[in-house]
């Protein structure tokens, strides 16, 4: 078990040093480079020397490998950097943004889960042929559906038709409602697969046979049993899902004017400004590395199956 | 019956570690093969009077027609409409794309302006219809990138030496580990702003998909009776590769690029929504819809519109990538 904690824990760091790697390495081949950008404007009036000197002064002119180590032992300390459109170290603006950012996200996955517990619920106990095979196609339609267009769909019909959530003025909890929801609905729709699909493998198992046989209801044995067993594969998406929802909030954000995580990554590709970009690159893979860790140190415990499994073939499971 | 494909989600690469099932049946809407051995059967019989016969084709003809789900038809229909948008814009609208009459601004639908018109006066109709090509191409481009780099990195992969395909697998990994929509715009602010530089950029953020794809498909091969004989009968391996390994790999291809067709649509309109797609007054769809939010509390039409356009061609080929995995025959 330790020999594979070691191994899961080094492949994660290993794939979060790549991607940092890379995208320097693509930021660094920017050809307007940052520093130009802000200080060439004919109104600053900077001469060509000033420009030379602040470029020393970032340290832009110096080799690319010096670059390089500065920028990766700054990473290591939790030093992103320094934004130059905002003038300010970019771990401040990632300061600023994330609180907004994590509870957007966090209650969009929530709403997600109990959305997609609802969908796969009703499936798997409606007796209805017609409604079950148009709960299925849910979430091929959830996937299918700009989130930018929902939500702006969902303001035009919520706020401007049904008048039933203010544009200008609302109370910090009712302005969340809409961009949780708009976020939700991507979220939930491979959530909603996955667990349908899941429950309908577990449903066949002779234990839930069983559990019928001695008089449980149907209920009963979807709660008590059958939903404890369909959670692993659901689980396995932790990571994707994590992706999702970064790049689900940068639209998201986008759309409803939340100074968060996502419209500081719009902004920053506006303006070219580049270490902002690499740090939000570097914390999503950074999140998506750690969400697929928990779900690889959690899934034996609710599975002892697994864990047996795991300590006999002494192989990791897939990354 | 709806027409929504249930396509499998872990064919996108949303479960870490998957690759698509490739358990391919044969394409449910080969159909006129079908038909013409029914025809050439009868016609060989000299006891069968013609009109039955041409009776038999006919009751063929509607059954091979029958045997395509409803959905896949209306999956093709929409993808055949949208591609003639695109080929030929003028046949569906008199109006034109980039010009208006100003005394027509922000009409509702109506018998004129089928969809209304926008704050220029200009009919969006027109505007869905000519940013068609621009959606479209994009999304080829895309594709092609993607398919192009990620099937060249993921054959290399699964027939090299066991270190080169370990050193390109995590690369794979660590493409996947960030979302398709930050590589897209690290792609951008590299490149710039623009229809081609966001189709390439969301074309480099599909690579990872293609490339377990591809080694997949040449790891199961690899080792099958056939292509073992034809490296036996001295086959050279990119001989090989190309007779014997490419066509069998070919539905499961089209399966995922067909899939990669409808996100790349998704993609390209979410740049172009944040505008670093076409700029203005190009038609792309979802710079159509950015346009149209500054309207949202008086004219509704300018963002809806586009938008159900593009969830129809979204879904029109995940249900046609869904009937090439041999799915969904409903």
């Amino acid at each position: 078990m330790i020999r594979f904690l070691l191994r899961r824990f080094g492949q994660a760091f290993v794939v979060l040093w790549a991607a940092f790697t890379a995208t320097f390495l693509l930021l660094q081949a920017l050809p307007g480079d940052a520093i130009l950008i802000k200080f060439q404007s004919p109104e600053l009036g900077l001469s060509p020397e000033q420009i030379a000197e602040l470029r020393t002064l970032y340290g832009a002119d110096s080799p690319l490998w010096q670059q390089y180590g500065a920028t990766l032992s700054g990473f290591l300390q939790g030093n992103f950097g320094y934004s130059l459109h905002r003038g300010v170290p970019v771990a401040d603006s990632l300061g600023q943004a994330l609180p907004v950012t994590a509870g957007l996200t966090v209650l969009s996955v929530i709403a997600a889960v109990a959305l997609a517990l609802l969908l796969a619920a009703v499936s798997a106990l409606t007796p209805l042929r017609w409604l079950r095979s148009a709960l299925l196609s849910v979430p091929s339609l959830f996937i299918s559906i700009p989130v930018f267009w929902l939500g702006i769909a969902l303001i035009q019909i919520f706020s401007f038709r049904l008048k039933l959530i203010p544009v200008i003025g609302a109370g910090p909890w009712e302005s969340l409602i809409l961009p949780v929801a708009t976020l939700a609905v991507p979220i939930s729709a491979p959530l909603a697969q996955v667990l349908i699909r899941s429950l309908d493998a577990v449903q066949t198992q002779p234990f839930v046979a069983v559990a019928r046989a001695k008089g449980a209801s149907r209920r009963w044995v979807l709660w008590r049993h059958v939903l404890r067993n369909a959670v692993p594969p659901v689980l396995a998406l932790g990571g994707v899902l994590f992706g999702e929802l970064l790049a689900g909030a940068v639209v998201t954000e986008t759309v409803f004017g939340l100074n968060g995580l996502g419209r500081l990554t719009e902004q920053a590709v506006n303006f070219q400004d580049a270490a902002v970009l690499q740090a939000v690159v570097v914390l999503a893979a950074a999140g998506f590395v750690t969400v697929n860790l928990l779900v690889d140190l959690i899934t034996p415990l609710l599975d002892p199956r697994l864990a047996l499994h795991r300590s006999s073939l002494s192989a990791g499971g897939p990354a | 019956m709806s027409t929504v494909p249930t396509q499998d989600l872990s064919a996108r690469g949303w479960l870490p570690g998957q690759t698509p099932n490739n358990s391919f049946s044969a394409l449910d809407f080969a159909v006129p093969s079908d038909f013409s051995a029914y025809g050439a059967a009868a016609a060989v019989d000299p006891a069968v009077p013609l009109a039955s016969v041409l009776h038999r084709q006919g009751r063929a003809l509607w059954s091979a027609a029958r045997r395509v789900p409803s959905g896949l038809a209306l999956a093709w229909g929409v993808i055949g409409l949208v591609a003639a948008w695109a080929a030929a814009p003028g046949l569906f609208t008199g109006y034109s794309a980039v010009s208006g009459e100003a005394a027509e601004a922000r009409l509702p639908p109506s018998a004129a302006h089928w969809l209304g018109t926008d704050e220029l006066g200009r009919d969006l109709l027109a505007r869905i219809i000519y940013g068609a090509s621009e959606s479209l191409t994009g999304a080829f481009v895309a594709v092609a990138v993607g398919l192009v780099l990620g099937t060249l990195t993921g054959l290399i992969a699964g027939s090299s030496r066991r270190w080169v395909d370990d050193l390109l697998m995590r690369a794979v990994d660590v493409l996947l580990s960030v979302p398709a929509l930050l590589v897209s715009l690290s792609i951008i602010i590299l490149l710039g702003f623009g229809t081609t530089n966001a189709a390439i950029a969301v074309g480099v953020a599909s690579v990872a998909n293609f490339a377990r794809l591809a080694r997949a498909e040449v790891v199961r091969v690899r080792y099958t009776d056939y292509v073992e004989a034809a490296f036996g009968s001295g086959g050279r391996f990119a001989a090989v590769l190309w007779r014997h390994v490419l066509p069998n790999s070919l539905t499961a291809v089209l399966a995922v690029s067909a899939l990669q067709f409808g996100t790349a649509i998704l993609a390209i309109s979410t740049l172009g929504f944040l505008g670093y797609g076409a700029p203005p007054p190009t038609p792309e769809w979802g710079l159509l819809i950015a346009e149209g939010r500054n309207y949202i509390a008086t004219a509704w039409w300018l963002t809806t519109f586009p938008g159900l356009v593009v969830v129809a061609v979204v879904i029109a080929a995940n249900r046609i990538s869904a009937s090439l995995r041999g799915e969904g025959t409903r």
